[in-house]
């Protein structure tokens, strides 16, 4: 006995399942996001763009342990050709957000894309959230 | 010694991948041609072989029956081991595909003085073939991540549950670690368990090394080596191959294609290897086939016309002894000519 | 062969350097050539058996010729090479078992240690991935995309001379019991192999005569032993007068009679040697006792098929004889005495080989009206299933005393354990015949039993020490049950057992008996009319 209707079909789902990102692409896919250029015009940031696009979770981290429990607390210095000399305080809302104030457009954009979800707003606000809180 | 070669057989794939993707030009090469190739030689080799094998017949019904049949009403049938019905063998191969059932009896036996034979129970190697397998499956799916836009909802949830604990940052997944223990248990058992070491191949150390190192450049491309691992320009280029519109993105780092080039070279072994278990177990006759055989007949496609040696043939070599010990014949014995010949 | 003393190989099983024991062979298994020496290998096949089983239509059985193992040279056909290796071509286009089993194997060894040959000499190649991979070696090889290239690094290697003694030496230490295919994550079954290379050796003719005469004599005079019909009639007869001199009952059998509603067909074995003469008065007095329409058959004398052992063909061709024994005699059924190999064939292979048996009716018992809708189309009933049945309804005057002479344990044969699934009949008809019972540790029983060790036509006396060897796990799991309760008694529902675990028991453990479990129920029958005084062992007992 053969059953190879049966086999064939097993067969049939197995590369269906396998191939599912090719019909799915085919169906949904969107382009890739662009993230937002800070509305503030700032060209420069704390560190290479490549660095940031790869690494900025890791530089958070070490701030965060810097600023936290190890005190260390002073600032960074950037020379943007527009806007001159700029000046931050390590962290989130004190740097990142300071130039890429809306989140939507620059964080979500890429975390969405890739399915990464930094648990960063737990604790910290958006500029929309505080703009709201202080309205208040 | 047989690890050694397999061992260098992986380093060589990947210092390819590391210096081939250095060379100007050649990402393309090993983001999108190779892994076309891979999945078309993947798709292609599995099929050919589970075809290979359909085209072989089951001639004879010859499932191992680990439970008591279904027989007498009063008699308790082990329905899943000792299966009567498709619903029963669906069951009982669920059981061993999902659960790794038939492993989970392992016993090891030792002999003492005596002599005295022991059998204790044995689950270590059930237990970290399972972390290892689901690990893996969980990987695979997770991967989806990076080729499906939108991401759909429930990679979303598995990726978060993968990383409940929050270990680090960007935090572990605990299908990764999961896969490495399980593997380094299944070579450290190659290694150390004497009649394991005794019958292991260089096939058989080559798939643990390739996917060692899979499982290794993975995490340390999330974990450690940041650099160059821009996670929107790999998706971008995921989803460019699944939507065969390919794109390369010059600035991601060379251990992307290491990790990529190992994925594609176990892609292409997969249909050629003993790593073809993953259809095989499908079609175990042993496992798959219902306990039926005395209820309802199975059929053997060649089965060849052979007759018994005929009672006939038997009889004409016997009847005297037959009649003399009064065991009826189909043929009387022809009237003996001495007894009719007047003396 | 002298088998090696007691003590001697005690000593040799538990510290002796073996892989078992701690040691680590220096060479790789591919470079430890086949050696044979008078006591490992069974002689092989006398040239006449060769020839007589060649000339029978639908076998083949080439090159019958003088031959001796221990010689380098087997007087091999010239292009054996060519035989071999278009032989496995054809057997892997004909069986699904046989490709899947080739190609999935991950060599994770956990079938290692559940081969009772591998326990017992500690010899790798005992170890049913090995024993697999004597033959994988050669498929990767000529049958796989790589094999050559690859080389033997991966495991792959030419069919030679030595690879093919390598296989008549460990296809022929393998009992075929399918141990390892429960514990085998993808099933993988042994057996398999192990069969397909017995099949492929015949094609050059290798093969031993222990297997290949009983396949001759049961092709001709119906019986492995080759008994004629009027020995087989008075061999059952001097039963019955035995039968007569212990309960003072007179039966009597008849045989080859047509219109019978039932045949009865069990292996010779049980009417020609101790102790399956006791299974056999057994059941004698069982059908005796129940009225029973039944008849034997000259013709299909046997149960046993020893052409399971051989190739597929030799298997169709013995089994063949049940359905035409039951079509000439016209009885509505068939019932099957106890064998271990003989209901493999029955329950895996012979309705699909030599049915449908469209002239046989359901199975049903005459005296509890009971149908056997398991064997709707087979038409065969295990007599345990049989008598199990007729002890459920009552139908059985039984003095379960009589057996108090006994304390109990069960063997389960390794072929109704594990291709057939008939675990329980026997410990419900055995609660209900005898008061001393008792199981073997759970590792060694049910589908997890050892073979006797003999199985598969390995029988035979002149590898005796393979033999006590193979045992020893059986052996073991008795001593442990003896030891703890006093068993003095292992029975079986399989002929070949009853043969082989006799020996293994005087050797390792002689204080334990072995017996059919029908001749512990026809010890507790108590027939009409029967004058029988106190039999102090049963059936056994000698009356003068």
């Amino acid at each position: 006995m053969f059953n190879k209707s049966l086999i064939l079909g097993g067969l049939a789902v197995f590369v269906l399942l396998v191939t599912t990102p090719f019909w799915y692409g085919l169906l949904k896919a969107g382009p890739p996001p662009t993230p937002e250029p800070p509305p503030n015009g700032a060209s420069v940031c704390v560190a290479p763009v490549e660095y940031m696009r790869s690494s900025h979770m890791k530089l958070l981290d070490v701030w965060r342990d810097e600023v936290i429990r190890e005190a260390k607390r002073e600032t960074i210095v950037v020379n943007d050709p527009k806007l001159g000399t700029l000046e931050f305080g390590k962290g989130l809302q004190l740097a990142c957000m300071d130039c890429h104030s809306n989140k939507e457009q620059f964080c979500d954009s890429c975390h969405e894309y890739v399915s990464a979800r930094p648990d960063c707003w737990t604790c910290h606000m958006t500029p929309a959230e505080i703009a709201s809180k202080e309205a208040l | 010694m047989k690890y050694v070669y397999s061992l260098g057989a992986v380093i060589a794939l990947m210092l390819i991948a590391w210096f081939g993707s250095l060379i100007p030009g050649m990402q393309y090469f090993f983001g999108v041609a190779v892994p076309y190739l891979a999945i078309v030689i993947f798709l292609g080799g599995f099929a050919w072989k589970i075809w290979d094998w359909a085209k072989s017949p089951v001639p004879f019904s010859i499932q191992t029956t680990c439970g008591q049949a279904k027989s007498l009403d009063f008699i308790p049938h082990n329905r899943l081991e000792a299966p009567n019905t498709n619903t029963e063998v669906i069951a009982r191969m669920a059981l061993e595909i999902l659960t790794f059932r038939s492993l989970f009896r392992h016993t090891k036996a030792d002999v003492y003085a005596g002599p005295k034979l022991t059998y204790e129970s044995a689950k270590w190697l059930w237990l970290f073939a399972l972390i290892f397998h689901y690990s893996f499956l969980v990987i695979v799916i997770r991967h989806l991540r990076l080729f499906l836009e939108p991401v759909p909802a429930p990679i979303v949830w598995l990726d978060w549950a993968d990383s409940l604990f929050e270990m680090g940052l960007p935090t572990l997944y605990l299908t990764d670690a999961g896969l490495l223990i399980g593997l380094l248990f299944l070579f450290a058992r190659r290694l150390f368990t004497r009649p394991v070491r005794y019958m292991s191949l260089f096939n058989d150390y080559f798939p643990l090394f390739l996917l060692l190192a899979i499982g290794i450049t993975g995490v340390l491309m999330r974990m450690v080596f940041r650099g160059g691992i821009d996670i929107a320009a790999i998706k971008a280029m995921g989803v460019g191959l699944v939507t065969f519109s390919p794109v390369v993105s010059p600035d991601i780092s060379a251990i992307f294609y290491v990790h990529l080039f190992l994925v594609c070279a176990l892609l292409i072994y997969f249909p050629f290897s003993k790593l073809m278990h993953l259809g095989g177990v499908f079609l175990s006759p042993t496992r798959n086939m219902r306990n039926n055989t005395r209820e309802v007949r199975h059929v053997n496609p060649w089965n060849p016309d052979i007759k018994p040696h005929s009672y006939a043939a038997y009889e004409d070599e016997f009847r005297e002894y037959m009649v003399e010990a009064g065991i009826p014949v189909e043929k009387e014995l022809e009237p003996q000519k001495e007894a009719a010949e007047p003396a | 062969m002298a088998v090696a003393k007691l003590e001697q190989l005690e000593q040799s099983v538990a510290s002796d350097p073996s892989m078992l024991t701690g040691a680590y062979p220096t060479e790789d298994w591919m470079d430890v050539p086949a050696e044979f020496y008078s006591g490992n290998f069974a002689f092989p096949a006398k040239v006449n058996i060769v020839e007589y089983l060649d000339s029978q239509k639908g076998l083949h059985f080439p090159n019958a010729r003088e031959w001796s193992p221990e010689q380098d040279d087997w007087k091999l056909p010239e292009d054996w090479k060519d035989i071999i290796l278009n032989g496995l071509k054809e057997r892997l286009d004909k069986f699904r078992s046989l490709k899947i089993f080739m190609d999935c194997c991950v060599r994770c060894g956990a079938c290692a240690d559940k081969c009772h040959f591998y326990l017992g000499t500690g010899d790798p190649k005992n170890m049913p991935v090995l024993r697999a991979e004597l033959l994988r070696s050669v498929y990767r090889n000529d049958f796989t995309l790589g094999g050559k290239i690859l080389g033997k690094m991966a495991g792959n290697r030419e069919m030679t001379i030595g690879v093919l003694k390598e296989w008549f030496m460990y296809s022929y230490q393998c009992t075929e019991c399918r141990r390892c295919s429960v514990f085998c994550p993808y099933g993988i079954d042994t057996a398999e192999v192990t069969i397909i290379m017995r099949e492929l050796l015949h094609l050059v003719g290798v093969g031993i005569n222990w297997i290949l005469e009983p396949v001759s004599n049961s092709n001709r005079t119906g019986n492995h032993m080759g008994l004629q019909p009027h020995t087989f009639k008075d061999n059952v007869e001097f039963l019955t007068d035995d039968i007569e001199s212990l309960t003072g009952v007179k039966i009597e059998p008849t045989f080859n009679r047509k219109g019978a509603e039932i045949l009865f067909i069990t292996p010779s074995a049980d009417v020609f040697a101790e102790p399956g003469l006791y299974t056999a008065m057994g059941y004698l007095i069982l059908f005796e006792h129940l009225g029973l329409d039944y008849t034997w058959s000259t013709y299909a004398s046997e149960g046993g098929n020893f052409g399971l052992f051989t190739n597929n063909e030799s298997m169709k061709k013995l089994n063949a004889k049940m359905y035409a024994e039951a079509e000439r005699l016209g009885v509505r059924y068939i019932l099957g005495g106890e064998c271990g190999h003989m209901w493999r064939v029955l329950h895996q292979y012979m309705d699909t080989m030599n049915g449908p048996a469209d002239f046989l009716e359901v199975p049903k018992s005459p005296i509890t009206g009971t149908v056997f809708q398991n064997c709707a189309s087979t038409k065969m009933v295990h007599v345990s299933e049989f008598t199990a049945d007729l002890i459920r309804h009552n139908k059985l005057k039984l003095d379960k005393s009589r057996n108090d002479y006994l304390t109990v344990t069960y063997h389960d044969s390794c072929n109704t354990a594990r291709a057939m699934g008939l675990m329980e009949e026997p410990r419900y008809i055995l609660k209900h015949v005898v008061n001393n019972f008792h199981e073997m540790p759970e590792n060694t029983i049910r589908e997890q039993t050892f073979c006797c060790g003999s199985g598969t036509g390995l029988n035979t006396d002149e590898i005796m020490e393979l033999r006590m060897r193979s045992g020893l796990p059986r052996a073991n799991a008795v001593k442990y049950v003896e030891d703890k309760h006093g068993v003095n008694m292992l029975s079986c529902v399989c002929a070949i057992d009853r043969a082989t675990l006799t020996s293994l028991m005087n050797y390792w453990n002689p204080n334990v008996g072995v017996s059919g479990i029908t001749e512990l129920v026809g010890n507790a029958i108590v027939l009409d009319g029967e004058t029988r005084g106190e039999l102090d062992e049963g059936l056994r007992t000698m009356v003068f």
